[in-house]
């Protein structure tokens, strides 16, 4: 059976935007990727019609509005396969969720001269909040490095863990390679040796099918909004008992069982770790996203993408000058790439005005660009609604900003 | 439909930047460093006991418009007195945030004019004025800018 993405790109209204007057190219999937009517009217339908507060109410729209937004935490426990929905906390985004784990398990325990893991090609958001946790504790950062293809070195990696290392936090999908780190081994390596592991899924929920029983990983981040769902809204999923060993996060309302000026007893899990009136709206949204990608099938997705990737490596690499950066056999659909004699940037502009929407830049991995020693990168990143038409527009672009520039 | 950014004067002081040199015994340096697109350069000048502008120079690397940007700066700040260029910096920051129109209003940026268009590329702005963040900050005795 052969995918229908015409059928699928009617669901996404931006999808039929035009863009100085050509029909929008949008390959920047992996900064945040467009949403779905269903998961638009989910969000607007809870304004529209059931906006209220949730845990706080006897009213009608208050218990609906918590019906829909506990609904939401078990299509998140299901996606993921976790064991309970106790395991599902809300956060604002990937970034958040790894800044709650750094700080509320990584800071009270963590001692000067203990070891955090992470790879050469992390996201910032998977670099800085350890940082931040070393100038706090006095713990050192050690980075596991890559290779020319931007593959994960995995014995220097074994050899990083040692007897101080106290947590591996790395990227499941590399987003500014495209890399699929071998994530299964990693964990092994990391539990042989007693060490809990922190998969940054930001990139890899939209890629594969995620399992977190069957990782075993410890804990697992993701964003809403690379998935077809709302801003503002992304997931931790943590082992039950390292949550259950870890204090809150910030302290607010909901995160509280009771208060009295002498003593406060926090709340059982989840809601430990969400102070305060969360994202329901966008919780919604994000439930609506992923029942979304449910009922496209993950595993047509999947496929389709590599199709897409495939065709995309070919018409890039056939053009003189392009260089990709990234070339691991393992990769999600991501293609890095410079261009000889023309800056990322101007190319961005150019092929921008052919109505393709790239992202050109550092892409939150500074250390990637150096390691390439380039200063930018220009990445098209696609989704299960891009097609092989779109990607030739990108090629006839790219040859228009080689014309312009006489590169 | 907006002016077209990759104007032919642009394009051919990307590919033959003037000034691209480091000045020996510079009085006035300083880096300018865009980390949002990896823009990265060094602007040096050579200021007499009179305050005139001996010698300008650039170095480093990044997009069509900084590059394009700074060897055009360069050229035009040769000759001139510091306060003239003080001045000429107010004048081009204005142009490119689309504050100055070049025909409406007397102004001294001569061939600067070629950046007019760039307000209507706001992503573009802080290329174009890299080069000029960087002599201001090395005529004010700042080391480092960041256009950030
Ligand atoms: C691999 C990876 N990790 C983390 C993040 C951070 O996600 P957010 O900005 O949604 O918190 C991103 C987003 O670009 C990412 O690609």
């Amino acid at each position: 059976m052969t995918f229908d993405v015409q059928k699928f790109r009617k669901d996404f209204p931006n999808l039929s935007l035009k863009v100085y007057g050509k029909p929008l190219v949008y390959l920047d999937n992996a900064a945040t990727t467009f949403k779905p009517q269903c998961v638009i009217d989910a969000v607007s339908d809870h304004y529209a019609q059931g906006t209220s507060n949730v845990h706080r109410g006897v009213h009608y729209l208050s218990e609906r509005a918590t019906i829909a937004f506990e609904h939401s935490r078990q299509i998140v426990q299901q996606f993921l396969n976790a064991k309970t929905t106790q395991e599902i906390i809300f956060t604002r985004g990937a970034t958040e969720s790894i800044n709650l784990v750094a700080q509320s398990f990584g800071r009270p325990s963590f001692k000067a001269g203990d070891e955090i893991v992470i790879s050469h090609m992390e996201h910032h958001s998977n670099i800085v909040p350890w940082q931040m946790l070393c100038q706090q504790t006095g713990c050192i950062l050690k980075i596991a490095p890559i290779n020319e293809k931007g593959e994960l070195i995995l014995d220097e990696f074994i050899r990083l863990l040692t007897s101080r290392t106290r947590l591996v936090s790395m990227v499941y999908v590399s987003n500014s390679l495209g890399t699929v780190n071998p994530i299964n081994l990693i964990i092994k390596e990391a539990h042989e040796r007693g060490i809990p592991v922190l998969v940054d899924g930001a990139q890899a929920v939209a890629h594969q099918a995620v399992d977190v029983q069957a990782l075993d990983c410890d804990f697992f981040v993701f964003s809403g909004h690379k998935i077809f769902g709302p801003t503002g809204i992304g997931v931790l999923y943590g082992k039950q008992k390292l949550l259950e060993s870890m204090p809150p996060y910030q302290g607010g309302g909901d995160m509280i069982a009771s208060v009295s000026f002498v003593k406060t007893a926090y709340n059982v899990l989840p809601y430990k770790f969400e102070a305060g009136t969360p994202a329901i709206a966008e919780a919604i949204g994000l439930g609506a996203a992923l029942n979304y990608v449910q009922k496209v099938g993950l595993e047509f997705i999947i496929d389709y993408k590599k199709e897409l990737l495939a065709h995309g490596t070919k018409i890039l690499s056939s053009i003189p000058g392009v260089r990709l950066i990234g070339t691991a056999p393992e990769k999600a659909a991501i293609l890095s790439f410079v261009l000889e004699g023309i800056h990322p940037h101007d190319l961005g502009t150019i092929v921008d005005q052919e109505g393709v929407a790239i992202r050109t830049g550092h892409h939150c991995t500074q250390p990637v660009m150096d390691f390439f020693k380039v200063p930018a990168t220009a990445r098209a990143s696609l989704s299960f609604y891009n097609t092989k038409e779109e990607l030739n527009i990108l090629a006839k672009s790219i040859y228009r900003a080689k014309e312009i520039f006489h590169a | 439909m907006r002016d077209e950014l990759y104007q032919q004067t642009i394009l051919e002081h990307n590919r033959n930047p003037r000034n691209f040199r480091k000045i020996e015994g510079a009085t006035h340096a300083a880096e300018g460093y865009n980390p949002l697109c990896g823009d990265h350069l060094w602007v040096y000048m050579k200021v007499d006991s009179c305050g005139v502008i001996e010698d300008a120079s650039f170095e480093g690397s990044g997009c069509a418009i900084s590059k394009a940007s700074a060897s055009m700066m360069t050229t035009s700040l040769k000759g001139k007195g510091v306060q003239e260029a003080q001045i000429l910096f107010e004048e081009f920051h204005k142009l490119v945030i689309g504050e100055l129109k070049p025909d409406e209003k007397p102004n001294h940026l001569e061939k600067l004019t070629v950046f007019s268009g760039i307000w209507q590329y706001p992503a573009r702005v802080k290329c174009a004025s890299l080069s000029w963040h960087a002599m201001h900050g090395a005529l004010e005795k700042a080391k480092t800018v960041s256009t950030e």
